[in-house]
């Protein structure tokens, strides 16, 4: 068995994610190379290069890689992919644009979202918004799975791989990229905090959700989150929103404060350790779902948590 | 400007799945079933199109059991112009709808197509990025704005982690659907109607030349651990306590 593992990382760092895809490499067992592609990307290669398990990184350095457009990722992979038996990227935004395109340029199929290894050709995955679990075994020769991150603990940093450069393929050229808006906030990111304060439609405005989960989220050194109804009403970010069509995390503790729990919402938080739901529906589906709940205004409940908080 | 929409019939979003008890699937038995709301989205924006004069037509295709005929039909009640099923009882998976999908665009040429992100059903997120690639065309995923200049490109606003970004892809290219993009429309009594005259073709995969067998076997398809019911607490304070003592996370 050799696996390959594409990187997610902005030339600067390595995302979290990618140690917790090579968790994952790591339950199907074998050599674990890791492809690092990008331009002025070194600083991400020794990065990689430390990760247990994996015995060696390979580099594409190239002006065109810089963005990482899925045209020219996929055309990176494709011809590396013919050594090894699996191919596995994160089920993130990063992963889910372009790990597909690589499946079908070598006609395979794509196992989405994997959160269990059985075995080499066999894997887990949720469907219907995680209301179903499929054990699929593949007959392809090569194995093309995205990740599900919070399914393995990220892997550890104790390797020292060697780090050898590929050459870069040809740039596609028919796909520009004109911007990127990126939201630079201090506080952790969604994926991987321990903690998400996430809020819904009850807050009732972009206002009132700041005002008063801001200070929850402050106390705790948690991240924020929402629901799509938060997120459509303009309250929250497109990417902080949780669910089946969004970011799935589990954290150690998740709060979830005026929001009713629609199968799509839970699909993205229900393998959290701890939830709290605060709601002042006592009917509201969150409170199936959660360890603890408290029925009531958020209104006034949240301003008190943050004072007994401390 | 020819504009293709690719749709799924899917277990409507309202509709909980349910094992069924042999473990083979999920029951779709005498259940509501409903055009995939990504796509739904993806026909609106094709329709707005047309609508603005930039879109000459828009065809909607449907891969599967007879039944989509009904969401083909549901499509073009929301305004598309005609619809083509490729009708098959076997199972589909992404890489063989892609294929579908890719010899459908060789016969009718669109400029442009916009399938939704993902199908709720099988959560797969795959099938326009890897109809993108089979056709070897630029792709847009995610996609919140759109917005087509002249004949030649197409400029795409796209949920990324952490933010936006805005692409611009050379046509002929492939869109994929985000939630933000719009609000599709409800159809309306006479649409309904008229959609009911409106072209629908119906093809097979054989006739196309696609070979569409399985490359995953379903094993088994089970129900997931449920959470044990929790405790509602009388106040902040007792929250407050539990966290710290019993489940010890702040
Ligand atoms: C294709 C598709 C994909 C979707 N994907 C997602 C997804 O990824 N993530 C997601 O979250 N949703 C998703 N949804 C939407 C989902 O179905 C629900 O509509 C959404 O989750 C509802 O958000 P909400 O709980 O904030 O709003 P609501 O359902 O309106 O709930 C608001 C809650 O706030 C409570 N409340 C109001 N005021 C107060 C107050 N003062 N104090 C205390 N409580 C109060 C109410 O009792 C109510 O329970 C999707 C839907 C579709 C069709
Ligand atoms: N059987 C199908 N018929 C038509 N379009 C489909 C079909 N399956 C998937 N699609 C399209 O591909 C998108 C993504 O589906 P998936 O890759 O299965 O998540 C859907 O939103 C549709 O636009």
């Amino acid at each position: 068995m050799s696996i390959l593992v594409i990187a997610e990382h902005d030339n600067r760092a390595l995302k979290e994610a990618t140690r917790n895809t090579i968790a994952g490499a790591a339950a199907i067992g074998g050599d674990i190379h890791v492809l690092v592609a990008g331009h002025g990307c070194e600083s991400v290669a020794q990065a990689a290069a430390r990760i247990t398990g994996v015995s060696r990184v390979l580099q594409a350095d190239a002006p065109h890689l810089e963005l990482q457009l899925a045209e020219d990722l996929a055309a990176q992979v494709v011809p590396l992919a013919a050594d090894y038996t699996h191919v596995l990227a994160p089920a993130t935004a990063f992963g889910k644009n372009f790990l597909p395109r690589v499946a079908a340029l070598l006609d395979v199929a794509q196992i989405s979202d994997v959160v269990a290894v059985n075995s080499a050709d066999t894997f887990v995955r949720p469907i219907y918004a995680g209301n179903a679990l499929a054990t699929v075994q593949s007959i392809d020769p090569i194995k093309v799975i995205s990740v599900r991150t919070t399914a393995f603990d990220a892997a550890a940093e104790t390797g020292s791989a060697t780090i050898d450069s590929v050459p870069p393929t040809a740039a596609f050229g028919r796909t520009r990229c004109l911007g990127r808006e990126i939201i630079r906030s201090d506080r952790p990111e969604l994926a991987g905090a321990a903690i998400i304060v996430s809020g819904g439609r009850g807050l009732a405005s972009k206002e009132n959700y700041h005002s008063v989960l801001d200070p929850l989220a402050d106390a705790l050194g948690a991240a924020l989150g929402a629901s799509r109804a938060a997120v459509d009403a303009g309250f929250a970010p497109n990417d902080a929103q949780v669910g089946q069509t969004g970011k799935i995390v589990a954290p150690q503790l998740y709060i979830a404060v005026g929001i009713s729990g629609a199968i799509q919402h839970l699909a993205g938080m229900k393998d959290s350790k701890v939830i709290v739901a605060i709601n002042k529906d006592p009917e509201a589906p969150i409170f199936q779902v959660a360890d603890f709940g408290v029925v009531g205004d958020l209104f006034e409940l949240v301003p008190e948590l943050v004072t007994a908080i401390g | 400007m020819k504009i293709l929409v690719p749709v799924k019939r899917v277990l409507d979003y309202n509709v909980k799945a349910r094992v069924k008890a042999d473990g083979s699937g999920v029951d779709l038995n005498n259940v509501k079933m409903s055009i995939n709301p990504f796509d739904e989205i993806a026909v609106e924006e094709a329709v707005r199109q047309k609508e603005a004069g930039i879109a000459t037509e828009v065809v909607v295709v449907s891969c599967g059991i007879a039944a989509c005929q009904e969401t083909l039909r549901a499509a073009l009640a929301l305004g598309a112009d005609r619809a083509v099923l490729i009708e098959t009882t076997e199972v589909l998976q992404p890489l063989a709808v892609a294929k579908l999908l890719k010899a459908v665009c060789d016969k009718e040429q669109p400029n442009l197509v916009i399938c939704g992100k993902q199908a709720i059903d099988d959560d797969a997120n795959q099938t326009g990025q890897m109809l993108a690639a089979l056709l070897q065309w630029g792709q847009a995923t995610f996609a919140s704005k759109l917005q087509i200049d002249g004949q030649s490109s197409v400029m795409v606003t796209r949920e990324i982690d952490g933010g936006l970004e805005t692409l611009s892809v050379e046509l002929p290219a492939l869109v994929t659907t985000d939630l933000r993009l719009n609000e599709p429309r409800y159809a309306t009594l006479p649409n309904i109607m008229k959609a009911k005259k409106k072209p629908l073709e119906t093809i097979t995969p054989e006739a196309l030349g696609v070979d569409i067998a399985p490359r995953l076997k379903t094993l088994s398809v089970a129900e997931p651990a449920t959470r044990k019911a929790g405790e509602i607490v009388a106040d902040i304070a007792t929250l407050v306590s539990r966290l710290k003592n019993q489940a010890k996370v702040i």
